[in-house]
């Protein structure tokens, strides 16, 4: 199981975004992508889950192109977390859960009581077993980030591309949903993730890409990919990449921003 | 809801369903009692004689009968569209009226009586106009970019609409000031008097040719009210499934403007109460739907033919029933939808 992109060119018609890029993620792996505002996360992401055509180059699932392959065949290999967003209409959390079946249905079927069973099992494994008859659009942001995943493990997908899964949320849902997806990826799901956070890189990924202005800058371990000269090529800021040690003994590298004042005199 | 509360709702919403029915054939000009009612109705399914007066069967059977039974279809089909189109468009603002599928039909079925065209040729003329008019609003919308969608939407629908206004405005101008331009009139402001078995006969089958789809579609429709991405990423080839569903709701608009002329409101207003009492899953949205719309037409309608001594035009008394309900609806249930 593999999701690929082979020089891959995206963008809109008549827009393009970004140009050439290889990467690939394997099961059991996460892959954290980084890059500024505007650098084209996004839109790369959609062109992979094939929302967007190609806009030259090749994306690929188990070495078939995804232009080959139908929308509900997709799913049903990829699932996609977008940013929590406002829904439309009061659907409670359990009926939004329930719609990440929808792949594995024919066209004019509704859901089993096979699917709501996957589907009740996503929400206890996301932890929302009391929101489960909550209107979704009254719940929590984090909330509904965690109904979101819990809507692509019932997509029963090999492969989970979440575009910054951490945004808009709280410090203790943040950690949360770094810790689903390290489980995640322990099951032997491969997950691909964009933040905003070089930190969250160094606590939950096995690979780091760097996407900047729509060109893969660098790709590698995290210790190999964030420097603090590659996050200043990124960012355009002065970070230093630290070894801390905590008072418990954990060790972990941080990334720590140099702002103006506090910039030792020899840089 | 549990399993127990919702087969109560359902026997309840029947329940009185039925009771506005014999109401509905009982009051009027000219009152049926309940008992005579009852045998006239089934002297005709049995085929045997009921021997009372023959004016209680004329009345019973060739007036009241259609015009019911008009009344039931045509709310149904409205109140179903209004919900499908809401769930498209992932708005609960837009209805058949506001899409401008109203004014399209309406001008289809204008040219039809312009034209002198029969019953199912005008059904066919509202029902290519009407089609031609959503996909012009919707065409439009997606035209320009950068402002809320659901302004652009509404400014949409309403400038298609009032070009299709002029439209009708045009032919009403150059039809027959003695035989056709009553009759266009009238039938603008909406009306079942003249509805007669030929209407309800040739009505029927595209009603159902529209539900089926939806009923098909149930659980997809609920996912087209997400983001387009976001529905297709969950496996829904959204181009087509909005394509099949917004062509079903324009026939069963189409169709029902085609037999009572424009009556508005019912396409917004009832699958608005019936989200507020079922939620917006399409699978007991639409069911319900169905049973409010059939019924508040219905109701309306007796209304219209017994409340003054001159029959009241429908377009006239759903606006004046629905505008409040609406209003009250948008200053408590904002907060639902968000």
């Amino acid at each position: 199981m593999q999701l690929e992109a082979k020089h891959l060119d995206f963008g809109y018609p008549g827009k393009r975004v970004g140009s050439d890029v290889t990467l690939a993620l394997d099961a059991g792996e996460v892959l954290c992508l980084l890059g500024p505002n505007g650098s084209g996360k996004t839109t790369l992401f959609k062109t992979l889950l094939g929302l967007l055509p190609s806009q030259g180059g090749e994306a690929r699932i188990d070495d078939v192109d995804l232009r080959a392959r139908a929308r509900d065949e997709i799913a049903r290999l990829v699932s996609y977390v977008p940013q929590a967003h406002a829904a439309f209409f009061p659907f409670t959390v359990d009926e939004v859960v329930l719609m990440g079946r929808t792949a594995h249905l024919g066209v004019f079927s509704s859901p089993s009581r096979h699917d709501r069973e996957v589907a009740m099992g996503a929400i206890e494994r996301m932890g929302l077993g009391l929101l489960a008859d909550s209107i979704y659009t009254r719940i929590s942001g984090g909330e509904r980030q965690l109904t979101l995943i819990a809507r692509a493990l019932a997509q029963d997908a090999r492969i989970v591309v979440m575009d910054e899964p951490t945004a808009n949320l709280d410090f203790g849902n943040q950690v949360r949903v770094l810790e689903h997806i390290q489980a995640l990826a322990r099951t032997g799901m491969g997950v691909l993730l964009s933040t905003h956070d070089p930190d969250q890189a160094f606590i939950c990924a096995d690979r780091v890409a760097m996407l900047h202005g729509g060109k893969l800058a660098r790709i590698g371990t995290p210790a190999e990919a964030i420097t603090s000269e590659s996050l200043r090529q990124l960012y355009g800021v002065d970070v230093e990449v630290a070894q801390v040690e905590t008072g418990s003994g954990a060790r972990r590298t941080a990334c720590i921003p140099l702002l103006q004042q506090q910039r030792p005199a020899a840089l | 809801m549990t399993p127990a509360r919702v087969s109560l709702a359902v026997t309840a919403a029947c329940a009185a369903l039925a009771g506005l029915v014999l109401v509905a054939f009982s009051v009027g000009r000219f009152p049926v009692a309940a008992g005579d009612l009852a045998s006239v109705l089934w002297a005709s399914l049995t085929g045997t004689e009921h021997g009372l007066d023959p004016t209680i069967e004329a009345v019973v059977l060739k007036i009241r009968g259609p015009r019911v039974a008009a009344a039931l279809l045509i709310g149904a089909a409205l109140a179903a569209a209004g919900a499908a189109y809401q769930n498209m468009f992932r708005n609960p603002l837009v209805s058949p009226d506001i899409l401008g599928v109203s004014a399209g039909a309406a001008v289809g079925a204008v040219l039809g009586i312009f034209l002198s065209l029969n019953v199912i040729a005008i059904q066919w003329l509202a029902f290519a106009f009407g089609l031609g008019a959503v996909g012009l609003v919707y065409v439009t919308a997606n035209a320009v970019r950068g402002h809320d969608p659901l302004l652009v939407l509404v400014l949409a629908g309403v400038v298609v609409g009032s070009l299709l206004g002029a439209c009708v405005a045009l032919m009403k101008y150059l039809a027959d000031p003695y035989n056709q331009l009553p009759a266009i009139t009238f039938w603008l402001l909406g009306s079942l008097a003249s509805a007669n078995p030929d209407d309800v006969w040739s009505t029927l089958p595209l009603m159902l040719i529209g539900l089926l789809p939806m009923w098909l579609l149930r659980w997809r429709i609920n996912l087209l009210s997400l983001d387009d991405e976001e529905a297709r990423a969950l496996g829904v080839e959204t181009g087509r499934i909005r394509l099949a569903v917004v062509a079903a709701a324009t026939l069963m608009t189409s169709a029902a403007v085609a037999v009572s002329g424009v009556i508005g409101w019912i396409g917004l207003v009832i699958p608005h109460f019936a989200r507020l009492l079922v939620g917006p899953d399409f699978s007991r949205l639409l069911p319900t739907s169905i049973l409010l719309g059939a019924g508040f037409l219905l109701g309306v309608d007796t209304l219209a033919r017994t409340v003054a001594r001159i029959e009241i035009p429908l377009g006239v008394l759903t606006a004046f029933v629905g505008t409040p309900l609406f209003l009250w609806q948008l200053a408590t249930a904002r907060r639902g939808w968000q």
